[in-house]
């Protein structure tokens, strides 16, 4: 019941919206390469979908590895900046610099550096993930309670222990709202990647084929893509919530009661 | 073969605590905080600090501690019995919200490196000791603030220590648990035979609890009153219905008006 009641307005909305346009570009005869009718995209999606899976698996796969980089390279410089004054303050710049940099106009870049195909799709999906990891991991062990950081140093406890017992789990309600926008954000980088670096070895990833489904006016095919990439930031973002309300939901009041 | 020797007699447990010319200021502080302290802490004396707000309470507790180092002056803990295990109680009962009870009491042990099994029964022991021996699964958010505040407690007696520093530590309780805290913290304290300082705003806290009381002046804080207290060591919540135990809080009241509290 609850189940339903939540699921509804959502789907009634949607069905609405699809039938709204599905009239609209009939009666009006927008000309398919516009803005094609739900229907025609649905019957697209049906004749290409063993592509689309393909594709979604290979933009899949790189934006996986790219967010799995983000999550341990973005705690490991968390760590390092956090134990140091000096190296916050020397490369905080920098990362900031990852988070303005346009990712278009370095991806090329990239291709020259790892080579066309997934490695170079992968860097650009972790240039463009990592920032919110680091920030939030940094926030998280900075907002370790100082009377929490004397209990461990009353008791002689190393910096490791430290890191393990006390700032790691403090600031892991942090580090997963920052894995939750990196998600989101690896798929977008992996396209953006694709678009740039091409073919990778295992076939065409998404942003390949909303290159090519542009080129050849397929917008209906266009739109078959752009749905599948939504999914695949969809699929990660519920992964990465459904590891969060994991780890926390023994402990911590934001994954309570979901 | 010889009989091993008998345990020698207990000595006086808990640390004596002396600190000679004890100097801390801070950067956007006026002044110094503590300014040149001298202080003696007999061994396994009870011994209660109160002083107005932002005097340097809390800084005296973290230098004694070793948390916080003087900028001048010196402290000592002598202890007859081995090296000095301070534990210290914050004013909130800051336990770690992921672990369990039983892990939290245990915590002071396993940064000291102790095995599992016997932090474990130490921990359970410190528990017990506190009243909350069946509560040892629960986690922090499923506790009330006065069994928050026990866990804390324990976790502090876990190591055995011998000189216990507590920083208002019932201040956030309602009066009645604070009073039953407040004869816990007594019997352990004669039970145990440690130092114990215990900073508090409130007279009667510090004439209930304390064989001794010491009064600071506003900063830079200088002892104002010290007294010994003339009050029977059993404590109950009869004395303080007693002339005497009101002419202690009086005096202490009076004493802390008068270093401009
Ligand atoms: N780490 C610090 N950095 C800067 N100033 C500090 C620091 N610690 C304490 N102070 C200042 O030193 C003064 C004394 O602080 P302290 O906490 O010792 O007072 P207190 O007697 O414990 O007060 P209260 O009864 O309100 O707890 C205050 O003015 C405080 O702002
Ligand atoms: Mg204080």
């Amino acid at each position: 019941m609850r189940g339903f009641r939540t699921l509804a307005p959502p789907l009634v909305a949607l069905a609405l919206i699809l039938a709204t346009w599905e009239v609209l570009a009939r009666a009006l005869q927008i000309p398919a390469f516009l803005l094609p009718p739900p229907s025609a995209v649905a019957r697209a999606t049906l004749a290409e979908l063993g592509d689309l899976a393909l594709a979604a698996s290979v933009t899949g796969r790189a934006a996986l590895y790219g967010f799995l980089m983000s999550a341990c390279v973005g705690t490991l410089v968390a760590i390092a900046m956090s134990s140091s004054r000096i190296l916050e303050r020397a490369f905080y710049p920098y990362t900031v610099f990852l988070q303005t940099v346009p990712i278009v106009a370095i991806a090329p870049l990239l291709v020259l550096w790892f080579g066309a195909g997934l490695r170079s799709v992968m860097v650009s999906s972790f240039i463009v993930s990592v920032f919110p990891v680091i920030t939030n991991a940094l926030s998280g062990i900075r907002s370790v309670e100082p009377a929490l950081r004397d209990l461990f140093r009353l008791y002689g406890a190393s910096r490791l222990s430290t890191l393990t017992k006390l700032e790691l789990p403090a600031a892991l309600p942090a580090i997963v709202t920052g894995l939750r926008v990196a998600a989101g954000l690896s798929v977008i980088g992996a396209i953006v990647g694709e678009f740039v670096a091409g073919f990778s070895e295992s076939g065409a990833g998404l942003g390949i084929v909303i290159l090519s489904s542009y080129r050849q006016m397929r917008t209906d095919l266009l739109f078959s893509a752009v749905l599948f990439a939504a999914l695949l930031g969809l699929v990660l973002f519920g992964a990465v919530n459904l590891a969060g309300h994991l780890l926390l939901s023994r402990w911590h009041p934001s994954a309570r009661n979901p | 073969m010889l009989a091993p020797l008998p345990d020698p007699p207990e000595p006086k447990r808990g640390v004596r605590v002396s600190a000679r010319g004890v100097e801390r200021a801070f950067r956007g502080v006026g002044g110094a905080v503590l300014g040149g302290l001298d202080l003696d802490l007999a061994a396994g004396s009870f011994v209660a600090l109160l002083g107005p707000s932002g005097c340097g309470k809390s800084t005296l507790l973290r230098v004694i501690a070793g948390l916080d180092s003087p900028d001048a002056g010196s402290v000592t803990l002598d202890s007859t019995s081995g090296a000095a295990r301070v534990a210290f109680v914050f004013q909130d009962a800051h336990l770690l919200p992921w672990r369990d009870v039983l892990s939290n009491a245990a915590l002071p042990l396993e940064l000291t490196g102790t095995g599992a099994a016997e932090r474990r029964a130490a921990a359970r022991d410190a528990l017990d000791a506190v009243g909350l021996g069946d509560a040892t699964h629960k986690m922090p958010h499923e506790l009330s603030g006065g069994m928050r505040m026990r866990v804390s407690l324990a976790r502090a007696l876990v190591t055995r220590p011998n000189l216990l520093l507590l920083d208002e530590p019932f201040a956030a309780l309602d009066e009645l648990t604070r009073q039953r805290l407040d004869d816990q913290l007594r019997a352990l304290w004669a039970e145990l035979g440690l130092t114990v300082l215990f900073v508090t705003h409130s007279v009667d806290e510090a004439a209930y609890l304390a064989e001794r009381a010491i009064v600071f002046s506003a900063r830079p804080a200088r002892i104002v009153a010290d007294r010994t207290l003339a009050l029977p060591r059993a404590r109950t919540s009869a004395l303080r219905a007693e002339p005497a135990f009101g002419a202690e809080a009086r005096a202490l009241r009076e004493a802390l008006e008068q270093g401009g509290g």
